[in-house]
């Protein structure tokens, strides 16, 4: 009983998250790959994702705190390149296209443009990890519970 | 497919490389329900020095990804085709930007295939049944 109450929770924070934007199918395709030999596999790709995030958004933020003419316009790019991938691969659409953003930014030389972005990245970065962490709560109590997860 | 192979599955052998611990994670999740060998680097450096050496059991197929620091996956692709004892070894780059120039000059620099990121199951499914066509051949 509690785990159908849960369920339902889960369906509505997933379909929100993904008409917000904030995710997109690629995280649903991330689903799918959950198996019983590997129950864990969405939680641990998107640990690796967060990982790798902070240290880029950080990263980035020391670069773009070196002053107007010392920004390193390669090195951010290729950054923001690498945060680019690694935020598609798991479906974190809203931060993809920041990086995207802010590559458009590097190439023009931007130092306003590209911390603009920065502190949005900052923001959907804090989000989106915050709603990926509910998403996988809730999964855990579902299991815990005895339910069984979409995908299973 | 045919079903008398004279090759067995697990005597295939996939080398993987990317420089994102995410995509590697991913890669190999998708590889592990594959019948084959999957060995995955994270390196263009790592990746030659494999196929470099004695030890490494012969390699079917490389899937790379584009963009890396330092050496990328078309200089494997360049290096791998320049070599008489690896040429023959299809070279499959994968990339999170679709720029047609650069799908074109893979291409005609002897990629076997250009996929574009994130992987699914259907783009390695396609893979398998080139290297199984590819080991049939013989």
């Amino acid at each position: 009983m509690e785990a159908r109450l849960l369920q339902r929770e889960l369906m509505e924070l997933t379909a929100r998250v993904l008409e917000e934007g904030v995710l997109d199918k690629q995280f649903l395709e991330i689903q799918t790959l959950r198996d019983e030999d590997n129950p864990n596999f969405p939680a641990e790709v998107v640990a690796l994702f967060f990982e790798d995030a902070q240290k880029l958004i950080n990263e980035l933020t020391k670069a773009l705190q070196q002053g107007q003419n010392y920004v390193d316009f390669g090195k951010i790019g290729a950054d923001a390149h690498q945060l680019k991938g690694s935020s598609a691969s798991v479906g974190a659409k809203r931060i993809t296209d920041l990086c995207i953003a802010f590559r458009g930014f590097c190439d023009q030389l931007n130092v306003e443009g590209c911390c603009g972005c920065l502190q949005q990245l900052h923001y959907e970065f804090s989000l989106t990890k915050n709603k990926l962490e509910s998403i996988f709560k809730l999964e855990k109590q579902i299991l815990a519970g005895g339910g069984m997860l979409p995908g299973m | 497919m045919s079903a008398a192979s004279t090759v067995g599955f697990g005597d295939l052998h996939i080398l993987a490389v990317d420089d994102s611990s995410v995509d590697r994670k991913l890669i190999e999740r998708l590889l592990r329900s594959s019948p084959f060998r999957v060995t995955i680097v994270d390196s263009v450096k790592k990746a030659l020095e494999l196929l470099g050496s004695l030890h490494t059991p012969k390699v079917d197929m490389i899937i790379t990804d584009y963009s890396m620091p330092e050496m990328t996956g078309y200089d494997l692709l360049k290096r791998v085709k320049a070599c008489s004892a690896l040429r023959e070894i299809p070279v499959v780059i994968v990339s999170s930007d679709n720029i047609p120039q650069r799908i074109t000059r893979c291409l005609e620099d002897g990629a076997e295939e250009f996929l574009l990121k994130p992987l699914r199951q259907p783009d390695l499914s396609r893979l398998y049944n080139l290297m199984l066509r590819n080991n049939n051949r013989h």
